[in-house]
Parts: structure tokens; C-alpha cells; sequence
């Protein structure tokens, strides 16, 4: 079994962001940055399935500048065979051009799956999935939940808002990935010993015409400080009244 | 003549609430360019074409429906090649989607059909010239990004709930369209669709949310967080990570950074801390109250009204308040 991750180098999201001069970036000052918390499952389903069904390999993936070899090198340690590295300056918020670059170096792969996370945790579009699989021409089932994968086809499980659904599809296909399916494994110091050597390529991005960009960035307002109105049970039929006359949300 | 399209969303023959605020925002878009049309795009079974009256009330001048026995469920091969045939075969300036779960799968699916790309989970957004404008809270709510769309048709998707459905009525032309492919011929199939619960209301869709973390101490305590919420009246129960990853709650409660992201007009943290990850997605409701025995718990920098003491006391007297309340 072929499988490729498409992973992203997002943020640390603990942290506290401000907005660089230019307005339409992060200031990159102190940033810390991680592997996206849902690719990081994909990460897993993906090494399980070669392990429990194998054999076979799995290849991480990730685009935009030298700072993703780090996460790329984390996936390798986390046990990925080998590694990608699409290469471009920047990672666009087009989801299109992203999944162009994706879907151009995915199409000569013969994977079995291709899986992504069910979406970024810096950007939140969760657009490039099944962008990807619409250019590649595959199958795809989004925010799964629980999969099981047999011979040539698969059975998913999706969430919806107060509900599920149960879905088929052949292989090869492209999935992506929710939270909370397989809680992605820690490397080991051998697999970060082992991820030294494994190789890792490095090719530009083809990223093609770019139509959605960044017009400008900035915080959202702050809160009013938080007012702490009283202690106990006691407080409740002020909490109340607050709620109804002055909140109006009652 | 450049119209506007909307994707009506239904489930389980029945239209959702989505439906109405992708066609709202439509009709204001079409509203502020002129006066231009707005037509909706209904598929399902046979008999979904009774959505087209609540439709037109909402604003639609034409409904497109697509009927065929196949399509009890959601089928996004189906969905897409169909959808992406209409907004083609349209001209439209723009194309609205909501970011519900049937939403952010479509929708990304037609946009690469068409070859265009896509403004995804908008908070706002101004139809210009050449150019589409749209708000997108990114990096867990913490950043506001304004986004510059370019090219027709631009396609978008709208953050549920941030448009409230307005009613301008119509009475709504009909045309039938066959799905653009055989539904026979698809290769993902849904085979079931479980509705968790028929009378409770969604998180992303209850305009009041309890909810509860681990101040609670065991699962059987969330009874008080649900009286409180079944005496509120629409309101949702949702939960923190620590919660639904001890299985006192499912995973689908779970309101957070990896969860669902709330707006609720009245948030209720029952037992909360206010763990940055928590706060990233219920940090936009419009107004916040905390229960927690610890004065200086996070959440209560956040909070617009916090009480500090025992969740124990303090929550089945609040229960009791709102049930006299409303009685009264």
C-alpha cells in the first residue's frame, strides 16, 4: 500500500500573533512553528494502515519554504519512509493554486491514498483536500472520523452538525482526515535518528495563477475585561437580571 | 445579467437553516449590485421540490431543482458535477455556499471544477468591480483576515450563522434540471444517515450554549449543565477537550481549537478553566458567563459576568431562577 500525507508547517496557535508592517502577515518574531494538528492524525492513520496492512510506504508532503523540512523531518521520525518538500517562498492562502502544485507531483505517484488533514489549523479553509482530488480526478471523502480500509475500498465515517454518515468509496481515493480517529504517536530518539537519513526531496512548486490573496491582516478587538460579579449561589438572581436588562440575551 | 446563485442545503429531504442564510446573503448581494436575480439550486429525492415556496420567501426569483430517486442522501459527486454545471451554464457573479460539514465538502469540489478558486467560512463580504472582498477569522479566531478574490464567478462559502435569514418574499419560478451525471454511475455512496438527536439543537445552530468542563468531576454531572440548558430553552450542551477525551461526552460536543468554533449569542462555561484552546472557539459568542470555583481562572478575563463558587450550588439555583423566570 502507496500512501501520501500532505502536511502543513502552521504556527504554534498558543501563541500571541501580531501583524507585520506590510499588514497582510504575521510577524514572523518568535514564531514557533508545528506540524497542523489535524495532519498530524492523518500522519497516523496513514503509518497504522502500512503497519497493520503493509507492506508499503508512506510519503509526507508539504509545500512552501525550507522551515517545512523541520515538520517534514518530524513526520519522517514519526516513521514516513520518505519525504517531499514543494518549494515556494511562501504558502499562498489560494487553496486552487495550493492543490495545483499538490496534484502535479501526486499524479505520477500511483498512490493508494492520499489523506490530509481536515484542514490547517492557522488558515481554517480545509479547501485543498478535496480541491486536490477534484484536479486529480479521484474519490474523495472529507472529515472522517473513523475509517476502515479493506480490498480496493473503504468504509468512512463523517460528522455532520447532529448527525453522521457512513460512506463508500474505491481506492485509490483522497481522504482527509478530523481529529480524535488515532492520537498521533510521539517519535522516537531512534526514529529521529533513523529520520536523519531518510531521503528527503526538494523540487519548486507549481503553483500556477494565484486569484485569492491576502488584502490585510489584523487582530480582532479585544474583549472587555471579564467582571466577576459575585461568589455562591447568592449571586445568581443578579447574574439574571445582568442577563435580561443589560446583556438583553434572555 | 449578473446574477447570483445559491446552494440551498438540505437533509433528509428537508431544507436546513443554512439554505436560508446562503440565500439571504445572496439576495443582499444581488439587492446591492442593483437588483439584480438571485436563484437557489435544491437537489434530493423526489418531493424536495416543496423547499421552493420557503426559497422564494427568502428572496430566490428562480429555484433550480434537481429530483432523482438516488439522491435521498448526499451524493458529492452528483452534487458537484451538477452544481458546477449550473453556475457554469449561469454566468453568475457569485456563488454562495455555507461552511456547514455538506458545505465545506461541495463546495471546494465545484470551485476546482470550475477552475476558480474559493473564499471559504466568510464573515463578511462586498461584491467590487473585478473583485470579491470577504472577512475570514483565521488562526483560531485570533487573526481577522480580509481576503481579495479575483475573477467570475466567485465562489464563497458563509460561516454558519452569520447571516440571519430575512424574508423577501417572491413567488419563485421553477425549472428542473437532470443531475449531470448518473447517480448510478458514482463512486461515493452514503449508506446511512444517523441523526443523533431529532429534538436537540446544534451547537453551530443554538443561539444559547452551556457548557462544561472539568469542574464537573464525573460524567453523570453533566445532568445539572443539560437541566440548565432544557430550562433555557434553545440551547445547545457543548463541552471542553478534556471532557470529550475522558468519553464523558462525544467527541462532536467538543467546542476548541481542533472542534467546532461558536458564536452563540450566550455562552454559559460551566467548570471551564478557560484553557487557551477552549477560548479559541467560543471567544466570539456575544457574551460569556463563567462558573468556577477559582477567582483566577482564565476564563473569568473573558467572562462578561463571572460568579466564583461551588458549580455544585450555584448552577441548580440558576436552573431554578430561569425555570421561575420564564414561567412567570
Amino acid at each position: 500500500m502507496k500512501i501520501a500525507v500532505c502536511i502543513k508547517r502552521v504556527p504554534d496557535m498558543e501563541m500571541r500573533f501580531s501583524i507585520a508592517v506590510d499588514r497582510t502577515s504575521l510577524d514572523q518574531t518568535g514564531l514557533k512553528y508545528e506540524m497542523g494538528d489535524f495532519d498530524g492524525y492523518a500522519l497516523e492513520v496513514g503509518l497504522q494502515l502500512v503497519e497493520k496492512q503493509g507492506p508499503g510506504e508512506v510519503v509526507v508532503i508539504s509545500l512552501g519554504p525550507e522551515g517545512v523540512q523541520e515538520i517534514l523531518r518530524k513526520g519522517l521520525a514519526m516513521g514516513a519512509t520518505r519525504a517531499i518538500q514543494l518549494k515556494a517562498d511562501q504558502v499562498p492562502f489560494d487553496g486552487l493554486a495550493i492543490a495545483r502544485a499538490l496534484a502535479e507531483e501526486l499524479k505520477g505517484g500511483n498512490y493508494d491514498l492520499i489523506m490530509f488533514g481536515r484542514m490547517a489549523t492557522d488558515t481554517a479553509n480545509g479547501t485543498v483536500g478535496p480541491m486536490t482530488a477534484e484536479l486529480l480526478g479521484l474519490p474523495c471523502v472529507t472529515g472522517i472520523s473513523q475509517l476502515d480500509i479493506g480490498q480496493g475500498n473503504g468504509t468512512a465515517r463523517r460528522d455532520l452538525e447532529g448527525a453522521s454518515e457512513t460512506v463508500h468509496f474505491p481506492l485509490p481515493a483522497v481522504l482527509t482526515i478530523d481529529e480524535g480517529i488515532a492520537r498521533p504517536r510521539l517519535a522516537s530518539l531512534k526514529g529521529i535518528m533513523a529520520a536523519k537519513k531518510k531521503p528527503l526531496e526538494t523540487k519548486p512548486a507549481q503553483l500556477g495563477s494565484i486569484s485569492l490573496t491576502v488584502e490585510r491582516m489584523e487582530l480582532p478587538a479585544d474583549r472587555p475585561p471579564g467582571r466577576i460579579i459575585g461568589e455562591g449561589a447568592d449571586a445568581v438572581p443578579e447574574l439574571l437580571r445582568l442577563l435580561q436588562t443589560e446583556a438583553k440575551v434572555l | 445579467m449578473a446574477a447570483f446563485l445559491a446552494f440551498a442545503e438540505s437533509r433528509a429531504g428537508r431544507l436546513r437553516k443554512v439554505a436560508f442564510e446562503a440565500v439571504t446573503a445572496a439576495r443582499q448581494a444581488a439587492d446591492r449590485a442593483g437588483g439584480h436575480e438571485v436563484h437557489a439550486f435544491l437537489i434530493g429525492a423526489p418531493g424536495i421540490g416543496q423547499g421552493v415556496e420557503a426559497l422564494g420567501k427568502h428572496g430566490a426569483d428562480t429555484v433550480f431543482v434537481v429530483e432523482h430517486p438516488a439522491l435521498e442522501r448526499y451524493s458529492p459527486e452528483v452534487y458537484s458535477a451538477t452544481m458546477a454545471e449550473r453556475v457554469r451554464a449561469g454566468g453568475y457573479r457569485g456563488a454562495f455556499f455555507t461552511a456547514s460539514a455538506e458545505g465545506r465538502d461541495l463546495a471546494p469540489r465545484v470551485a476546482a471544477r470550475l477552475g476558480v478558486s474559493l473564499a471559504s467560512d466568510v464573515t463578511g463580504f462586498e461584491f467590487q468591480n473585478d473583485s470579491l472582498i470577504a472577512q475570514h477569522p483565521a488562526y483560531t479566531g485570533k487573526v481577522n483576515v480580509t481576503l481579495r478574490l479575483t475573477g467570475t464567478p466567485a465562489l464563497l462559502s458563509l460561516r454558519p450563522g452569520f447571516v440571519t435569514p430575512a424574508e423577501q418574499p417572491r413567488a419563485a419560478r421553477v425549472e428542473s434540471v437532470e443531475p449531470a451525471m448518473d447517480p448510478a454511475a458514482a463512486r461515493v455512496t452514503v449508506s446511512e444517515l444517523a441523526q443523533r438527536s431529532t429534538t436537540k439543537l446544534d451547537l453551530g445552530e443554538a443561539p444559547i450554549i452551556v457548557s462544561g468542563g472539568r469542574g464537573l468531576r464525573a460524567a453523570e454531572n453533566f445532568k445539572l449543565v443539560e437541566d440548565l440548558a432544557a430550562a433555557l430553552g434553545d440551547a445547545a450542551v457543548g463541552a471542553t477537550r478534556a471532557v470529550t477525551d475522558d468519553g464523558w461526552r462525544p467527541p462532536t460536543d467538543q467546542i476548541g481549537q481542533t472542534g467546532r468554533l461558536v458564536s452563540p449569542d450566550l455562552y454559559i462555561a460551566v467548570g471551564i478553566s478557560g484553557a487557551i484552546q477552549h477560548l479559541a472557539g467560543m471567544r466570539t459568542a456575544k457574551t460569556i458567563v463563567a462558573i468556577n470555583k477559582d477567582k483566577d481562572a482564565p476564563i473569568f478575563k473573558i467572562a462578561d459576568y463571572g460568579i466564583v463558587g461551588d458549580l455544585f450550588e450555584i448552577v441548580p439555583r440558576l436552573t431554578a431562577e430561569v425555570k421561575k423566570a420564564r414561567s412567570s
